[in-house]
């Protein structure tokens, strides 16, 4: 379990115990968190669970998988913090988490 | 006006195999997408990625499904309507009269959407002032690349179509291409191509850039892009063009009257009927208790769909469940021999 911190572009702060071995996005997802489209259900296909990583955190996170640079070429407003929620799963490591959720998801 | 006995809205693998199930049943049906090509998110988003859980196809990639799928449909004649979108559906007495963005028209007791997550739509730039633009100097496709000849135009995007336009471009146009970072996705052969173009200085590459503001009174006159260090270029331009891929947009269904509860439509597990008589909604798009999103769902809920489709296209006629193994009149529709 981690608390995982989402904040919404209105600046709403969502403090949410996820799970291990959910992702980011599960986490939002499940609990109507609003701003994480996610359209594909998770296949890394479409940059609509688009996040922005708190800069401490984003050493400390897995690192991108082949593709997923490639699809945030696509996201909203992408920026060097940019992670697809997808593909981040939570573990006791990531408790504490935070990620800024963008105004748009395209 | 196209008469027919039940409508599909979306051509990926769902919408195809329910038309399938409609045919093999006696109904006639068309198919309505508003992407160019047929296959849904399978041939958008994942044409090469291996598929592992279609019952009896141990793996296939979206691409395959879709070309497995079509080519099932090949006994029956069914009429695509591609790169059209349905804008509007309206009751008409024991019918549902549907408009596309073309003009086209439709007069059907049954409206099947198997519409996914929506219809694909090019994903648009963030800057908000470019929908001023949109269609008169800022374009998401090209339909006519003359209009470009002796112009500056200015690409965004690092996938194949920013690259091979920004290629083809440099013919007879002055070309900036411009990317979020230095490392691109587009074919290694077009990347190379396009390197070496901005070597010959035929190609203005700027990396690690992205818009942060557009201007001009009546037309365009210049763009601003804003590197990852915050240095701010302003580049004179005819011609804007962004290549983001495709988004998938809800859209019109929304005004349609439906139960619609986070972007899917509440359906029954008998019929898989909206709350609108007449309208069906199957796979990703349809939400029930237990709703999974996976294709083989997708086909059940269109298998039954097709059945509540034949009551109200005849009305007067009583169906009756037959096997393909067995029956005559589903092989004589699918052109084989019987026994």
């Amino acid at each position: 379990m981690a608390k995982i911190t989402y904040i919404t572009s209105d600046n709403k702060i969502h403090e949410i115990d996820v799970q291990n071995g959910l992702t980011v996005m599960e986490g939002a997802v499940q609990n109507d968190i609003p701003g994480i489209d996610a359209d594909c259900g998770g296949g890394m296909a479409c940059a609509t669970c688009h996040v922005y990583v708190k800069e401490e955190w984003l050493d400390k996170l897995p690192k991108k998988e082949d593709g997923e640079e490639d699809m945030l070429d696509m996201a909203f407003e992408p920026k060097k913090n940019s992670r697809l929620s997808c593909q981040l799963v939570v573990s006791d490591d990531l408790n504490g988490l935070t990620v800024d959720i963008p105004s748009k998801q395209g | 006006m196209n008469k027919t006995d039940a409508l599909i809205i979306g051509a990926g693998p769902t919408g195809l195999f329910t038309a399938h199930q409609l045919k093999l049943i006696g109904l006639d049906c068309e198919i309505v997408d508003n992407l160019d090509k047929i296959g849904g998110q399978c041939i958008e988003l994942y044409p090469d990625k291996p598929i592992y859980d279609i019952p009896a196809i141990p793996e296939c990639t979206g691409e395959e499904l879709t070309n497995n799928l079509t080519n099932q449909l090949k006994p029956f004649n069914i009429k695509f309507h591609l790169s059209e979108r349905v804008d509007e559906v309206k009751k008409d007495g024991d019918n549902w009269i549907v408009k596309t963005s073309n003009g086209t028209r439709f007069q059907t007791p049954n409206v099947i959407i198997a519409g996914g997550v929506g219809s694909f739509e090019p994903r648009k730039f963030p800057v908000k002032e470019c929908e001023k633009f949109e269609n008169q100097s800022v374009y998401y496709s090209i339909k006519d690349k003359k209009m470009f000849e002796g112009k500056t135009v200015t690409i965004f995007g690092g996938g194949d179509s920013a690259l091979d336009w920004a290629v083809e471009l440099t013919k007879n146009s002055k070309v900036n291409l411009i990317h979020r970072r230095d490392d691109f996705r587009g074919a290694q052969a077009t990347v190379d191509k396009v390197k070496q173009l901005a070597k010959e200085g035929k190609i203005n590459l700027f990396t690690k850039f992205q818009m942060t503001s557009i201007k001009g009174e009546n037309k365009l006159e210049s763009i601003d892009i804003t590197s990852d260090d915050k240095e701010v270029k302003t580049l004179k331009t005819d011609y804007v063009l962004g290549f983001f891929g495709l988004i998938m947009q809800l859209g019109p269904i929304a005004n349609w009257g439906l139960n619609i509860d986070k972007k899917t439509i509440e359906v029954d597990t008998e019929k898989f009927e909206t709350n609108q008589k007449g309208i069906y909604a199957v796979g990703d798009i349809c939400n029930y208790p237990g709703k999974l999103k996976l294709i083989l769902s997708g086909f059940h809920e269109g298998a039954l769909a097709a059945r509540a489709c034949f009551k109200l296209a005849r009305p007067n006629e009583k169906y009756r469940f037959e096997f393909t193994t067995s029956s005559k009149t589903i092989k004589n529709r699918l052109g084989v021999k019987g026994d």
